[in-house]
């Protein structure tokens, strides 16, 4: 891009594949479990993610891939309504998230929580049902044997009255999930399930995955490790601030596109955040 | 020793209403600051109170300039109430729009708002009509002008509090425990936190005529925290706390009144703290005795098994088994222990039915102990074997490992040792040859 004096008069010409997202799918299908348009977060003026605009069909396994700070947990938190957007929005099944929120579950990062907190296994699960009991209302005994459930189906039922700071990080994950379980949703979000938990927790992570999708569930999970993509997931969303690619992980995980997300070519644009956020 | 009898049998009218109002005061207290502790935001407690001084102040001023008296309780209460809410406001605005963190916009707004309420005060001293020495009770408390329009206050207070305690029990744990699970599942998180505030407000105000708004931050978090060391469940903590609030309350008023010169609010903060030591040291789930009786009786456990495994392995490397009489010498060489510590591990296995001393310098293990040895040998060397075939740990590094662990082998994990080490543990009761060996 050398320019003369005089060709800085001259626009360049608008690059053609600008408006062109690189495996960005189908157009937004009306009734897709999670449909993202053109969305953009900022922290402070500093954009966490640009121009996001994805479709997810029903019944799918999604994994959140992309370098440290790349905004797969403010993916995550944006469409929960956690953080505010810049642009852009979220549709749920059609509809907003805040009119959908029956049919989120969400499983946060385990370091979010204080595991010092006095309360049970039990007590956390039964916590996913609070907005099933409605204000003011206390937890009945059948709330409980529904979250007893939950536990049991991530293999955790005998540890449900111990205080949550005594379970390992594993059986801490799975009480997490038990109690986006106990939701009974129809759309799961998962930050990091698989970080820091023992093997044995991993295979039944993943084995709950799968019963989810077998039911026709959809879940979005954060995850790290990319050797286990390609085994975990069905589709993958390639992530570094914007979107890289997205699709059927067969398609869309390939070297090429992961050098993209991870190599460096997109340097450019951690400079430009860099500078607005020092500007902010 | 009449004088005693006197305020404990609350004979006096006086006594029975400070004592009444401070010990509800406690409990309410203690219940509301449970929340604020377990939401990590005790301090802004402090910050609110400070806060309150100008907006008694002013209110004083605002009345007095209307011809109302200036001194009227509610009047001045109500001002304290806006006040205390605007400041923790300025926190929170302090906090989302610039750089700064909790404790200094705390500290920020928490001066400023003193420092303001100490000007009106010096004002309002030099004002003709203004005897102000009766607003500066509110700093520091002041029992002994307390009436029984100020104990139906409090009740009133304690009771709406209390209520809204039970009817919001679950939002205010979930919002404590996971605020953004709560947000996700619909909770209207900052209206959530703004009513808890307002709950601590009103704790804080009913609060400034008997302990001042310098010590209320006091019964805030002081009967909670001793709480936690009794307890790892919540419901409990919370009823844990109101007694613990009710308690320093009553005694500390009850004290109070018995040595006059004495302030009421100090007094209450003196037992609370009193009430927290004692926790913090006897606290039967994370009570400092507690923890550290714990400890000494696994060191202990570990000693009697490293003697009873070091007896074991000689007797069984010189395959002595009809006649296991081991010498003082071999086992002060069989472990790098000192005389005086063998000496000591020797007389509690003694007196533990475990060992039989045979003559001057010689030791046997009785049946018990035979077993208990065996036991502990082959917990030993399950370890050491599931080290090297599934840790890929070298063979001669497992002793120092296995040692760290074994002694705190639950049945449950020995099962399922056996199970995976099946193929070399064939008799499920003997125990297995050293991988040493």
């Amino acid at each position: 891009m050398n320019a003369t004096p005089e060709s800085l008069l001259h626009v360049p010409p608008r690059p053609v594949s600008a408006r062109v997202r690189p495996s960005a799918g189908k157009e937004h299908s009306k009734d897709s479990p999670l449909s993202i348009h053109d969305m953009t977060v900022a922290y402070h003026r500093r954009p966490v993610l640009w121009d996001v605009d994805l479709d997810i069909p029903e019944g799918r396994l999604v994994g959140i891939v992309g370098p440290n700070g790349a905004g797969k947990s403010t993916l995550i938190r944006a469409c929960l309504d956690l953080v505010p957007k810049a642009s852009g929005r979220v549709s749920i099944y059609g509809r907003p998230y805040r009119e959908q929120r029956k049919l989120v579950g969400y499983v946060p990062q385990r370091e979010a929580v204080d595991w010092d907190f006095p309360v049970s296994a039990l007590d956390v699960v039964a916590m996913g049902l609070y907005g099933r009991i409605g204000w003011c209302l206390p937890v009945m005994k059948r709330h409980k044997r529904i979250a007893l459930d939950a536990l049991d189906r991530v293999g955790i039922a005998h540890l449900a009255h111990r205080q949550i700071s005594q379970l390992s990080g594993g059986q801490q994950q799975r009480v997490f999930l038990a109690r986006a379980l106990a939701q009974d949703a129809n759309l799961y979000f998962m930050d990091e399930p698989f970080a820091a938990v023992d093997a044995a927790t991993e295979k039944a992570i993943v084995n709950i995955l799968r019963e989810l999708r077998g039911g026709r569930k959809t879940a979005l999970v954060v995850h790290h490790d990319l050797q286990t993509v390609a085994e975990y997931f069905d589709w993958v969303i390639l992530l570094n601030m914007r979107v890289v690619a997205v699709g059927p992980t067969a398609d869309v995980f390939t070297p090429e596109n992961l050098q993209k997300t991870y190599g460096g070519k997109l340097t450019l644009l951690d400079e430009a955040a860099q500078a607005m956020a020092r500007r902010a | 020793m009449n004088d005693l009898m006197h305020v404990i049998l609350l004979n006096d009218y006086n006594t029975r209403l400070v004592v009444g109002s401070t010990a509800l005061l406690g409990m309410t207290a203690g219940v509301i600051g449970s929340f604020l502790l377990l939401r990590k935001r005790s301090l802004m407690g402090d910050a609110l109170s400070h806060a309150t001084l100008p907006g008694i102040c002013l209110a004083f001023l605002v009345m007095s300039a209307a011809g109302l008296p200036g001194k009227s309780l509610p009047g001045l209460l109500l001002g304290a109430l806006i006040f205390g809410m605007v400041g923790v406001g300025c926190v929170l605005l302090i906090r989302t729009h610039t750089r700064l963190k909790d404790d200094a916009a705390m500290g920020i707004v928490l001066s400023v708002f003193f420092g303001l309420g100490i000007a009106l005060l010096g004002m309002i001293q030099d004002l003709p009509a203004g005897s102000a020495a009766g607003l500066e009770s509110f700093i520091y408390g002041k029992t002994a002008s307390m009436v029984w329009s100020d104990f139906l206050l409090i009740v009133a207070a304690a009771v709406g509090v209390l209520i809204a305690t039970v009817l919001l029990f679950k939002e205010l744990k979930v919002l404590c425990f996971d605020a953004d699970f709560a947000g996700a599942q619909g909770w209207p998180v900052a209206r959530l936190d703004f009513a808890m505030l307002a709950l601590v407000a009103v704790v804080t105000v009913i609060g400034l005529q008997a302990v001042g708004l310098i010590l209320i931050i006091a019964l805030l978090i002081i009967p909670s925290a001793a709480a936690r060391f009794w307890t790892d469940r919540m419901i409990v903590m919370l009823l844990l706390a109101g007694g613990f609030g009710a308690a320093a309350g009553w005694l500390g008023s009850s004290w109070s009144a018995l040595a006059t010169d004495l302030p009421a609010g100090a007094m209450i903060v003196l037992v609370a703290a009193g009430i927290f030591i004692l926790s913090m040291i006897l606290g039967s789930t994370r009570g400092v005795l507690v923890r550290g009786l714990q400890r000494w009786r696994l060191a202990r456990t570990v000693a009697k098994q490293h003697l009873l495994r070091a007896m074991y392995e000689i007797v069984e490397q010189a395959n002595r088994l009809t006649e296991p009489l081991l010498e003082w010498s071999e086992l002060l060489a069989a472990r790098s222990w000192s005389a005086r510590l063998l000496r000591r591990h020797l007389r509690i296995a003694q007196r533990g039915g475990l060992i039989d001393r045979v003559g001057a310098r010689s030791y046997r293990l009785t049946r018990a102990g035979t077993h208990a040895a065996a036991r502990a040998v082959r917990n030993h060397r399950l370890w050491e074997m599931y080290l090297i075939a599934y840790a890929d740990i070298a063979p001669s590094h497992v002793d120092r490992d296995a040692d760290q662990i074994e002694h705190v082998l639950q049945p449950e994990m020995i099962e399922r040792l056996e199970g995976l080490l099946s193929a070399n543990v064939r008799n499920a009761a003997t125990v297995p040859p050293s991988p040493h060996a």
